[in-house]
Formats: structure tokens, C-alpha cells, sequence
């Protein structure tokens, strides 16, 4: 497969190393500043972000945050009100989407529904008035490359979701462009035929090595296809990182709540500097304890709260009364109330094996205790991410 | 997909060929004269042909129309307008447009042999009739019978209680016709008794046309047994074996002339000077006698079949510049009155 | 393929066409209806306010027009025969789409197709057959009980004819989009039908019903042919504007009539685009379509009464087929094809038919292509929002203006010889021209909505693959839109092939139109002949009616494979 030689060793190395030897980062795509207005309405709001070549980069948020028109910027099909762009050493803030040098994929696919798959896949080799001996057997090699490749007498219609995807994918990449645009891509898809379609593509960036930037609004499909995950809230940037330190260090209380399932309680920050919520003080690292704020968030994930192994003596140790439990297959989520929380209640993650050992059921107490590395905590008491949101304590606040 | 494109492309390679085609019909075509004119449809492929076989550099153009239509549409065309000459219509129109500064003065070769009295009186001459028609009142006789309406003999037995409903009369803003006739009661009784004829007829009146042939035609039906038309549709529909009577009444009959004049603004000068003099010929004036009793060259004019006898004598003396002048007067007054004529009870 | 391969294949990235097409095209297509649409509307304001020399009189045109009785009369009648015709034709079509669309009456496809019928014929043909059959020598004329024809009453019948097809649609329409649910849960909590009916039915319809009347209306308060032929001395606003223009030779007062007639037209016209939207936001619901069980008595009535409605309308037809085949009415009653001897009658004669088709022609293909770019650069063009939204706004207006008002606007914006236009006065083309904007915008918003159902990213895509848009739109819009733009095409045709009213003030002496043969012919009395020749109109589209069936069948038979609508 020829295609895949176009840049080989760049890919892999690009994002895939990040030893500090290969500091000296190849930036394929530079944005700079950049805003976009609709009359009032404040779509991207100074927005910079670089991108190295050959990486993959998801755009994550909340519909309506603006990722889809940062992403509609940079190929040129939304023209932002100020600010550059600049791709591959070329700078092109105002030339038009044809004079860009991009493939794209949307949610509906928009294929040509008159034209066969060989044609769809085609179409932009045809306009190039290559041989037609070439164009066939290009277009062959990138079904092949989608595993589709015995479609291409079919017309659109005659094929799966899945499958016009694919040769919707085929398309974005048969004029080699440097740079691959996917929005929403696996949205429209079924749940099966998303997670595989994932894999395939995750695959082919990998062997291609194309430069791809990713929208999506599901965080699972970010962390796992990413190797860049640019979170976005109201046209704002809020964290650009791997999944990895997006997942275990999100930067704000945003970015805690959207990605992953994270808990987040109000609490308070005594005159001393200790973090209380409701009136139990939470021991934590000091660097994590904002300066001048009184009201906090604080936050950990479901599945790091600890209840093997506790000595009376660990720290943070509380007893929690177990409301109510969801099954959810490998393990279990549990709905725990602490006394003198205020009323706070949060999640924690049960294995099966904990469940039986511990006999733990619903109405049951136990102890528990939140490992002090795993506590973050973020200035000002609002919930951000929306959807989850707990009711709101009846007592403080 | 292929298909659709062969289609346009056919379409497009017609369209040329089709372009092509009308540029080469119209290099080897002759020349076209266009002819404004209110002469019954039906003569004029006769006109056309006799004089296209004098002049065979030459092809007629007509546009027809009832009077007031091809007045209206000359006055507004004005200076634009495509016509090369006017023939065939009232010469009342044409006065308006001499006055308008629309014609240009031309003596046809030949035109001294015509009546003098009957063109315009400035030399060379703006105008010149060709023809004179006559008001008449064509009665189906079948059904004159059938609903017991006795003949009418006179302009003033219209207005018998016994005709109501059964009289239909062309209006005098589109028809030259209606105008002549409104025209002529008005030089024969003055003004306002003919105003307060035209009131009381309007009782009796069916409905008003459009044309100056159409009552005549309707009469021929027996739609309304009783038509003021002219004298040349009734003699026509008779010979045709239409039971309709021509009766020209006692008072005196309304009449105007048919007369051409050439546009300032023709395009095909010379054409319309050749049909022009055309026009004035003896061979057009007898055509002209084949339907209408009065030409303008005096001392050929024989007897047209089924026309009312001695017509020539009831026609009245006509003062085309009076008409001229108080056509649109008249007009306003006549549509104030009985324009807008409730639905006929 | 090779690293050097690649970056020549990448420099040979054609430079941006496609926005430049669309940018000239949404450009272009503003100025064309600035010229066409625009300026001789704007003419017809400022000759309302000259004398018919040109002169600066104010107000004085409108002063004259409202001190008349007889012209205030026309207002009057006018409005009269609109909502006498309106309340009739909506409660016939109404009863016909109920019987089509709710109960399982016989032969509902052979019902729909006779319905239509008065589509492909002049409205002047129905206002013929009816004095054939009600004049005073009428075969039927009895039913009048004496009342004459010539008259309100022939206007009424002659326009419900003519808007009965229009109507209807709407109608079906209406009644088609009702939610099953609706009448189950009403079945179940016991309701009656009656109350069903009205609780159920007509607010569903509602919208339709109210688009439907304004529809009627305004087809009738600016139909020319009918009262021209059959309205006697009964004067309306359209027959008004022609005796103005015509009779009287007072472009002056053509103008005024033209603005009053304007009017009632452009309220009709936002009353039914507001109405239109919100029946729109309805049908978008999700709803279960409602499918009508048998129903013995109720389908026979409607059997009855959809029968005696296509009794009507074959009639009418029918009756214009046999005078014009009877040789002399009512005296001689042989058939003959006399009355079809043009060439003889008319010195137009079977020209006037040639025109007719060459006109129809042009405007079906000339029509279709500016009609659909026009809506593809409004729907798919990037950027330049302001002109996309113009030639929108300017795309709605013909809608809301009477043919005659737009073929006098027309006399005064091209015969002027200031104008370096004026050159299309008197042509073909304007003829054509003055037809395709008559008609643009029932064609645009069809396009429109057709094209708002293309893929929006298909622009996105092509310039991604360096293809410029109007090649996608040629490659991929079109095909997807063919049936649509034939059906355009075809109506285009039908209602070039049966207008009246714009090309009366148009035609020149080598472009009579045969409905204008029609007209001028019924003028003189020749009421064979002029049915002759609406017959000819009719059997012309009616063949281009069935031509439309057999080329839409094989095109979707050829398609079908990609037209599959269950791709995912």
C-alpha cells in the first residue's frame, strides 16, 4: 500500500515519543487568536492552539461549545471574524476552503447519493483529469484501505451507515490531503458498528499517518481515539492534553465533570487553609488548594474511592451510608451520604468482589476513605458540565 | 447522469441550429412589412396576397385589432412603435395621430385619382381613406319571428319597450363601429338628445361588445336577435345563409373611413410607401368594393351583394375632425353613464 | 505514488471558480430581477402619477379613479364575484378532497385526474362553453331559470371552473396530512363522527383551508379571460384595467387600475406565506397517516357528489369540443373541422399556434435553467448574504402580481425608447421573459424547498476535493433534482401554453399567441373558431402531459437503484 508510505516516520514519531530529545516539535497547524462572532453571540473566543503533524486531535465538548466551527475555520467553510491560521508553513486564514489542503467527513456523510461508490470516491481524481486507468485503480486501493472492496458499483444507498462512512472516509483521503477533518463522524452510527468503525479509523490515521482533527461531543470516543484531546466550553479552550492527563488531571471544574464521571462537592476553605466540606476536613496536597477562594469544588472519581485495606488511621477516612445501588454488569455504582457532608452525596464504583466480600448492599454503612492524590479542588461552587449535575444541597449554599 | 447531460447538450446543439436557421430564413426572406390595422380578419389574407403578387419583394406583416385597440396600442407605442404603416383603420384614429405628430405626409403615385374629400387635407397628404363603412342593424329574422319582435326601421324604434333585452351594440371605447355610431347620433340630433337616446336605448341593450362585428355576429346566432353592427358583416353573413336582415335605419347611418397613413417611424419606409401606393390603385379599390359600397375612387364602386339598397344616401355628413377632437370627451361621458352597467336583469 | 508526485498533483489545485461562479451567478441573478421584476413594477407607480404625456400630475390619476362611479362599482363587483367564488370553490374542492383523501369511494385516481383538467386549458375556454350551454341560445339554459349568463353569474361558474384544479391540491393537501391517533383516541373516548369532524378535520385543515381561500381569491379578483368573455357589462378590476389601457386609451388610469388591483393581491399573497409557514411547522410533526375504512353510505354519497362536480368539469370540455365542431350554432348542427381552418378566420391563423408552442418552449427550458440557478445560488452559494436574501425577496413578488399588471408594466418599462432594453419590445423574448417571472415564484419556492433537502455539506465536500460547486451542482443537484425540474418544466409549459393575461399587452404582429387568438377571436364573435383554438391548447397539454407521465416513469425506473430513500 503505497499511500500509507506518503510520510512514514513523521507520524510515528511526532506525537507518539514525547521524550524531550524530540522537543524540536514539527507544528503542522497553527491557530492563532482566533474569534469568531455571530452578531452578538460569541462562538470562539480567542482561540490559539497548535497542532504537531501527524497527530490526532480531538475537539471535545457540550454541543455548542464551538468546536464544530473552529473546525468549519480551519477548513475554511466558516471565515473567523479575526485571528490566523496557519497550516504547514502556509498561511491561510483567508483563502477559500478549495485553495486548502484538507479531507473532510461529516455525521450525515454526504455522499453523492446519484453517484456509485467508485464515482464518490472519485470524484475529486476525475476533476484532476487523471487517466482513468489511474483514477480506477486508485479508488480500488482506497476501498480496499476501508475494507470495502467489492462496493464500488454500488450506489450510497444500498449500503450500511457503517459502510457509507467508510467510503466517506475513502473519499476525505483520496486527494491525499495533509490534513483530515472529522466532524462528528461516528454520531449517526449504532453503538456496535461506532466502537469498530473507531478502531478503523483509529488504525488507518495510524498507518497514514494524516495530521486529523477530530469533533465529537462523546468523551469516550475522544479518550480512546485521541492523542490529543482539546477540551472547549462557550467557545473557550479549557484543557489540551492526552486523554491520560485530561482523564486524571483535569484543569477545571469543567473538564472534571465532562470528562469521565467525576464527583464534585461544595466545600469550603477555612481561615487555616483547610478544605472542609460540610464539617469534616479533608486532608489534601497543599498545591492543589487554591489561593483566595473560600468557595470550593471538590472532586475525585467514582472508581478512586477507596474501601479495601482501610486502617482506622488512613486519611480522609469516613463512614458513608450507602442510599441506593446501579448494577452496570462488571461493577456496580453506589449513591453514598456522609454524615456531616451537609448533605453532599457522591458516587463511588464497586467491583463485584467488593460488593460480595464486604456484603454490602443497599442501606448499608461502611468505611471508606479518598486517597489525598486523587482530590482535586476548584475555585467557585458551580457544576458546569451540565447533565449531571446534583440536586443541589438543601443545607449551605 | 450521462444522459441528462447528452439531453442539455442536444438541447443546446438545437437551440443553435435553431438560431442558425431563423438567421438564414430571414437573409433569404423578403421584406417584411408590418401593418397595423382594424379590418375584419378575414379580408386580410386577401389584401396580403394580391398585393404581396404586385411587390413580391414584399410580405405583409398585419396586426389586428379592433379600432380603439390598435388606436390605444399605436398612441402608447408611440415613436416605438414597430409599425411601418397604419391601413384599414378609422380615420378618426388617424387624425389623432397626425395631430400627435405620428405620420409622415406622403402623396401615394396615383392618389389624385381619389375622392379629395375623403384623405387629409394637407399636402402631401398625412392620411388617406380608402374605404368608407356603414353603421347598419343586422336582425335574425328566425328569431325575430319566433319572439314576436317586429322590424325595427329607424335608429328611434330601438328604444320600443318591446326590444328590451334583445339589442346588443359594440362599445364605442374598444369598437369603431360603437364610436361611429355614437359619433352620428350626435351629428344628427345634437348632443344632448342623442344622450338621452343612448339612456333610453341603454335600457334595451343586452350586453356591449367588444368588436363592431361581434352583434352582428351574435345576431347571425340569434344570441341577441338584434345587432347594431355595419353594414358589410350583416350583407356577409347573409350571403353566408345566416337568416339575419341588414336594415339601414330611416335617420341616417354613421360612418367612417378606412384610411392608411405611413409612421414617422418606420423602419421599412419604402415598403410602406409601396403598399401605400398600392393602396390608391384601381385593382385595390375594386377589392375594396367587394365588401364595402363606398371606395374612395370615385365611379367604380358597384353594388355589393345583400348590402341595404341606396345606402350611399343615408349616410350622414361626417365631420371626422369633430369626432377627432371629442373622442375621448365623448368616450368618458359615454363610459361614466353606461360603463359599468349593473348585470342585465 | 511518490513524494514528488504528490506535491505536483497538489500544485495543480485549480484556482477558486466555483465562488467566483456563484458569486457572478447570485449577482447576475439580482440584476435580472431588478430589470425584469423591479424597475417596471416601479414604472407602473410613476406612471400612475403622470398624465398620459408624461407629465407630473400628483395624485390626480387616483382622485379621478375614486370620483368615478362606475370605476368605484368595479371595486365592488370585483370583491363580490372573489368571495362569491371563493365560498364556492373552497366548499366543492373541499368535499372533493375529503371524498379523495378519507373515504374509500370508487375511483378516487380516475376523480384526481379530472380534476385537473381545467389546468390545461385558458381560462377564456370555460367562459365559451358556458355560453354554449347557458347563453340565450343555450342547450341548457333552462337551469338558469331566466337569469342570463352574461354576467356575475357566468364570471362565478367560468372562475370555479379555472380554480377548482388549484384549490384542490391545497386542499388534499391539507387533508393528507392527518394523524391517525387524533381519530383513534376520539373513537375511544366515544366522540362522534360529526364532532370528530369538527374538532378534529377542520382545525387540522385549517391552514390549508385558509390558504385555499386567499389562493381563490386572488386567482379570481385578477383573472382577465373569464368576464372579458362572459362578464356582459358587468365591469370588474380586470377587465377595467384593459378597457382603461385599451378602450380609452388612458395608460395613465391603466396604471391606478393596475395598483388598485395590486392590492388585494399583495394581501392575499402575505396572508397566505404566513399562513403557509405555520402549515408547514405542522406537517414536520411526527404523525401516523390516517387510512380510511369502508363506509357504504357515506362513500356513495361522495360518489354522487364528486360525479356531478366531474359531470362539470367534462362538460365544460366537452362542450367547448362540440361548438367547435358544429358548423353554424344553433341553425346548422353538422360537424365539421371548419372552425379549425385558422388560416382562413385569422390572419394569424395556425401561426398563432406555432407561436404559442415556440413560446412555451423557450420558457419551459429558459424558465427551468434561470429558475433553478436562481434558487441554487439563494440556497447554496457561500457568503454575500444580503444579495442571496434580495433575490430571494425579488423572487417572491411575481407571486403577488396579476399578469395584467405586470404585462402593462412591461408596455411601459420596454416601449420606452430611453430604455437601451427596448430593443426586446415586440419580440419573442419578451414574451418568454414576461411569462417565466409571471411564473418564477411557485417554480423558486419549489426549488428551494427541494434543494434545502440536498445534503448541505455537499459544498463543503466538493471544495475539500477541489472540485468547484458548479460542477457538483451540474454533477449532483440536478440529477437529484430531474423529476422536479421536469414537473417545473412542464408548468412552465402548460401556463405559457394557456396564459392570457401578461402577453395581451406583449405580442407583436409576428408573435400572437394562440390563447390571444383565442381572446382576439371571441372579440370579433367568432366564438367557434376561439373554441377551436382552445381546443388545440388543450390537446397540446395534454399531450405534453402525458409526454411528462412516460418520461418521469422511465427516469425514475432508471434511478430508482440510487433514489431508494432507506439508506440508512
Amino acid at each position: 500500500m503505497n499511500m500509507a508510505a506518503k510520510r512514514p516516520a513523521l507520524a510515528q514519531s511526532a506525537r507518539l515519543s514525547p521524550e524531550p530529545e524530540a522537543a524540536e516539535s514539527d507544528v503542522f497547524l497553527e491557530i492563532r487568536d482566533v474569534c469568531k462572532r455571530f452578531g452578538d453571540f460569541s462562538a470562539l473566543a480567542d482561540i490559539s492552539l497548535t497542532i504537531e503533524r501527524g497527530s490526532f486531535v480531538c475537539f471535545l465538548g457540550p454541543s455548542g461549545c464551538g468546536k464544530t466551527t473552529l473546525l468549519r475555520s480551519i477548513a475554511g467553510l466558516e471565515r473567523q471574524s479575526s485571528g490566523r491560521i496557519v497550516q504547514d508553513g502556509r498561511d491561510i486564514s483567508n483563502l477559500p476552503p478549495s485553495q486548502r489542503d484538507f479531507g473532510i467527513v461529516f455525521q450525515s456523510y454526504s455522499l453523492f447519493p446519484n453517484l456509485t461508490v467508485n464515482a464518490n470516491v472519485g470524484y475529486g481524481l476525475v476533476n484532476q483529469g487523471l487517466p482513468k486507468a489511474e483514477i480506477a485503480k486508485r479508488v480500488q486501493e482506497l476501498l480496499e484501505l476501508v475494507h470495502l472492496p467489492t462496493s464500488g458499483r454500488k450506489y450510497p444507498a444500498a449500503l450500511s451507515g457503517g459502510e457509507q462512512q467508510r467510503v466517506a472516509l475513502a473519499r476525505a483521503l483520496a486527494m491525499q490531503p495533509g490534513l483530515l477533518l472529522l466532524d462528528e463522524p461516528l454520531s449517526a452510527l449504532d453503538a456496535k458498528v461506532r466502537v469498530d468503525l473507531r478502531h478503523e479509523m483509529k488504525d488507518l490515521q495510524r498507518r497514514l499517518g494524516v495530521t486529523t482533527v477530530m469533533v465529537t461531543h462523546d468523551q469516550e470516543e475522544a479518550l480512546a481515539l485521541a492523542d490529543i484531546v482539546v477540551v472547549m466550553s462557550k467557545g473557550k479552550i479549557e484543557q489540551v492534553g492526552t486523554p491520560m492527563e485530561v482523564y486524571s488531571r483535569p484543569q477545571s471544574a469543567f473538564v472534571a465533570d465532562f470528562v469521565g464521571h467525576m464527583n464534585l462537592l461544595r466545600g469550603r476553605i477555612g481561615a487555616d487553609g483547610s478544605v472542609r466540606i460540610g464539617e469534616q476536613a479533608l486532608s489534601l496536597d497543599t498545591a492543589q488548594v487554591p489561593d483566595r477562594a473560600s468557595e470550593v469544588l471538590v472532586s475525585f472519581r467514582p472508581e478512586d474511592v477507596v474501601f479495601r485495606g482501610l486502617e482506622e488511621t488512613a486519611e480522609n477516612r469516613f463512614l458513608g451510608y450507602v442510599e441506593s445501588i446501579d448494577f452496570l454488569g462488571s461493577f456496580s455504582r453506589a449513591r453514598v451520604r456522609v454524615d456531616g457532608f451537609e448533605g453532599e452525596a457522591f458516587d463511588a464504583d464497586l467491583s463485584a468482589n467488593i460488593l460480595r466480600d464486604f456484603g454490602i448492599s443497599e442501606g448499608s454503612t461502611l468505611p471508606f476513605s479518598l486517597p489525598r492524590d486523587r482530590l482535586c479542588v476548584y475555585p467557585g461552587d458551580e457544576r458546569t458540565a451540565g447533565g449531571r449535575a446534583q440536586p443541589a444541597a438543601e443545607a449551605g449554599a | 447522469m450521462g444522459t441528462v447531460a447528452q439531453t442539455f447538450g442536444r438541447i443546446a446543439g438545437f437551440a443553435a441550429v435553431a438560431t442558425l436557421a431563423i438567421g438564414i430564413e430571414a437573409a433569404a426572406a423578403r421584406e417584411k412589412i408590418t401593418v397595423y390595422t382594424a379590418v375584419e380578419p378575414e379580408e386580410l389574407t386577401g389584401f396580403a396576397e394580391a398585393f404581396e403578387a404586385d411587390n413580391p419583394d414584399y410580405e405583409i406583416q398585419w396586426v389586428r385589432d379592433s379600432t380603439g385597440v390598435i388606436t390605444a396600442k399605436l398612441l402608447a407605442e408611440g415613436e416605438n412603435s414597430p409599425a411601418d404603416i397604419v391601413w384599414g383603420l378609422a380615420a378618426t384614429s388617424l387624425l389623432m395621430m397626425a395631430d400627435r405628430g405620428l405620420l409622415e405626409g406622403y402623396a401615394p403615385a396615383g392618389v389624385d385619382k381619389l375622392s379629395p374629400a375623403l384623405m387629409d387635407k394637407q399636402s402631401p397628404p398625412r392620411w388617406v381613406g380608402q374605404r368608407a363603412w356603414v353603421a347598419s342593424l343586422c336582425v335574425n329574422t328566425y328569431e325575430a319571428e319566433a319572439k314576436g319582435l317586429p322590424m325595427p326601421t329607424s335608429w328611434q324604434d330601438l328604444l320600443k319597450p318591446v326590444y328590451k333585452g334583445h339589442i346588443v351594440m359594440p362599445n364605442p371605447a374598444s369598437s369603431g363601429t360603437g364610436f361611429l355610431d355614437v359619433s352620428s347620433w350626435m351629428q344628427i340630433w345634437g348632443e344632448d338628445m342623442a344622450w338621452s337616446y343612448m339612456d333610453g336605448l341603454h335600457e334595451n341593450i343586452g350586453i356591449y361588445t367588444h368588436s363592431g362585428s361581434a352583434p352582428c355576429k351574435m345576431a347571425g346566432r340569434g344570441e341577441y336577435p338584434i345587432g347594431v353592427s355595419f353594414a358589410y358583416k350583416g350583407a356577409q353573413l347573409k350571403s353566408d345563409g345566416a337568416p339575419v336582415a341588414v336594415i339601414a335605419p330611416s335617420e341616417g347611418l354613421g360612418w367612417d373611413l378606412e384610411s392608411f397613413g405611413i409612421m414617422k417611424t418606420a423602419k421599412n419606409k419604402a415598403g410602406a410607401k409601396a403598399f401605400a401606393d398600392w393602396s390608391v390603385t384601381e385593382k385595390a379599390n375594386r377589392m375594396y368594393n367587394e365588401a364595402y359600397a363606398v371606395v374612395a375612387m370615385p365611379g367604380i364602386a358597384k353594388p355589393v351583394d345583400n348590402f341595404p339598397e341606396n345606402i350611399q344616401d343615408k349616410m350622414i355628413d361626417n365631420d371626422f375632425g369633430w369626432a377627432a377632437e371629442n373622442r375621448k370627451r365623448i368616450l368618458e361621458e359615454w363610459e361614466k353613464r353606461y360603463g359599468s352597467k349593473s348585470a342585465p336583469k | 505514488m511518490s513524494a514528488a508526485d504528490s506535491t505536483a498533483f497538489a500544485g495543480r489545485a485549480p484556482i477558486d471558480g466555483g465562488r467566483l461562479v456563484s458569486t457572478l451567478g447570485l449577482l447576475a441573478g439580482v440584476g435580472l430581477l431588478i430589470v425584469f421584476v423591479a424597475a417596471p413594477l416601479a414604472t407602473i407607480f410613476i406612471k400612475s402619477l403622470q398624465d398620459d404625456f408624461g407629465a407630473y400630475v400628483g395624485l390626480a390619476n387616483f382622485a379621478k379613479y375614486f370620483s368615478s362611479a362606475g370605476l368605484i362599482q368595479s371595486i365592488f363587483n370585483s370583491v363580490e364575484i372573489a368571495l362569491v367564488v371563493t365560498v364556492l370553490a373552497c366548499l366543492l374542492a373541499f368535499g372533493y378532497a375529503y371524498a379523495l383523501t378519507r373515504t374509500c369511494m370508487p375511483g378516487r385516481g380516475l376523480f384526481r385526474a379530472i380534476a385537473m383538467i381545467p389546468i390545461l386549458a385558458p381560462s377564456l375556454l370555460s367562459a365559451i362553453a358556458l355560453i354554449y350551454l347557458f347563453g340565450n341560445q343555450g342547450m341548457i339554459k333552462g337551469l338558469l331559470f331566466g337569469n342570463s349568463i352574461y354576467g356575475p353569474i357566468g364570471i362565478v361558474l367560468g372562475i370555479t371552473f379555472y380554480v377548482f384544479p388549484h384549490v384542490l391540491m391545497i386542499m388534499v393537501t391539507a387533508l393528507s396530512t392527518a394523524d391517525a391517533r387524533l381519530y383513534e383516541a376520539a373513537e375511544a373516548m366515544g366522540t362522534s363522527r360529526w364532532r370528530a369532524f369538527w374538532t378534529i378535520t377542520i382545525p387540522g385543515a385549517r391552514y390549508g383551508l385558509i390558504s385555499a381561500g386567499f389562493v381563490v381569491f386572488t386567482l379570481t379578483i385578477t383573472d382577465f379571460g373569464v368576464p372579458k368573455v362572459i362578464g356582459g357589462n358587468f365591469n370588474v378590476l380586470a377587465t377595467d384595467i384593459y378597457k382603461q389601457v385599451v378602450g380609452q386609451q388612458s395608460f395613465s388610469m391603466g396604471a391606478v387600475v393596475g395598483l388598485i388591483l395590486l392590492f388585494p393581491a399583495i394581501i392575499s399573497f402575505s396572508v397566505d406565506r404566513i399562513v403557509r409557514r405555520k402549515q408547514v411547522a405542522q406537517l414536520s410533526a411526527r404523525a401516523v397517516p390516517y387510512v380510511p375504512v369502508p363506509n357504504k353510505t357515506r362513500d356513495r354519497a361522495f360518489l354522487a357528489f364528486c360525479s356531478l362536480v366531474a359531470v362539470f368539469l367534462i362538460g365544460i370540455i366537452g362542450t367547448a369540443v362540440f361548438a367547435s365542431l358544429v358548423t353554424y350554432w344553433p341553425y346548422n348542427l353538422t360537424l365539421s373541422l371548419v372552425h379549425y381552418d385558422f388560416n382562413a378566420i385569422d390572419p394569424n391563423g395556425w401561426a398563432s399556434f406555432t407561436n404559442s408552442l415556440e413560446m412555451a418552449a423557450w420558457t419551459a427550458v429558459i424558465g427551468t435553467s434561470v429558475i433553478f440557478l436562481g434558487a441554487y445560488f439563494v440556497e447554496k452559494s457561500d457568503g454575500l448574504p444580503f444579495a442571496r436574501g434580495l433575490l430571494h425577496m425579488l423572487a417572491m413578488i411575481p407571486m403577488a402580481v396579476p399578469g395584467l399588471v405586470l404585462g402593462l408594466a412591461y408596455v411601459f418599462f420596454f416601449s420606452n425608447p430611453l430604455n437601451p432594453l427596448s430593443g426586446f419590445y415586440g419580440t419573442m423574448a419578451i414574451l418568454v421573459l414576461s411569462t417565466v417571472v409571471h411564473f418564477y415564484t411557485v417554480s423558486h419556492l419549489s426549488f428551494v424547498t427541494a434543494l434545502k433537502q440536498v445534503d448541505r455539506e455537499f459544498e463543503a465536500v466538493s471544495a475539500s476535493l477541489k472540485v468547484p460547486a458548479y460542477k457538483t451542482m451540474w454533477r449532483v443537484h440536478v440529477p437529484i433534482c430531474l423529476p422536479l425540474i421536469i414537473d417545473v418544466a412542464i408548468y412552465l409549459f402548460l401556463n405559457a401554453m394557456t396564459t392570457v393575461s401578461a402577453a395581451v399587452f406583449l405580442y407583436a404582429p409576428d408573435t400572437k399567441l394562440a390563447s390571444i387568438a383565442v381572446l382576439n377571436m371571441d372579440d370579433v364573435g367568432d366564438q367557434a373558431p376561439a373554441a377551436a383554438m382552445a381546443i388545440m391548447i388543450v390537446l397540446t397539454s395534454v399531450c405534453v402531459k402525458l409526454v411528462q407521465v412516460v418520461a418521469t416513469g422511465s427516469l425514475l425506473r432508471r434511478t430508482s437503484v440510487w433514489r431508494r430513500r432507506d439508506g440508512h
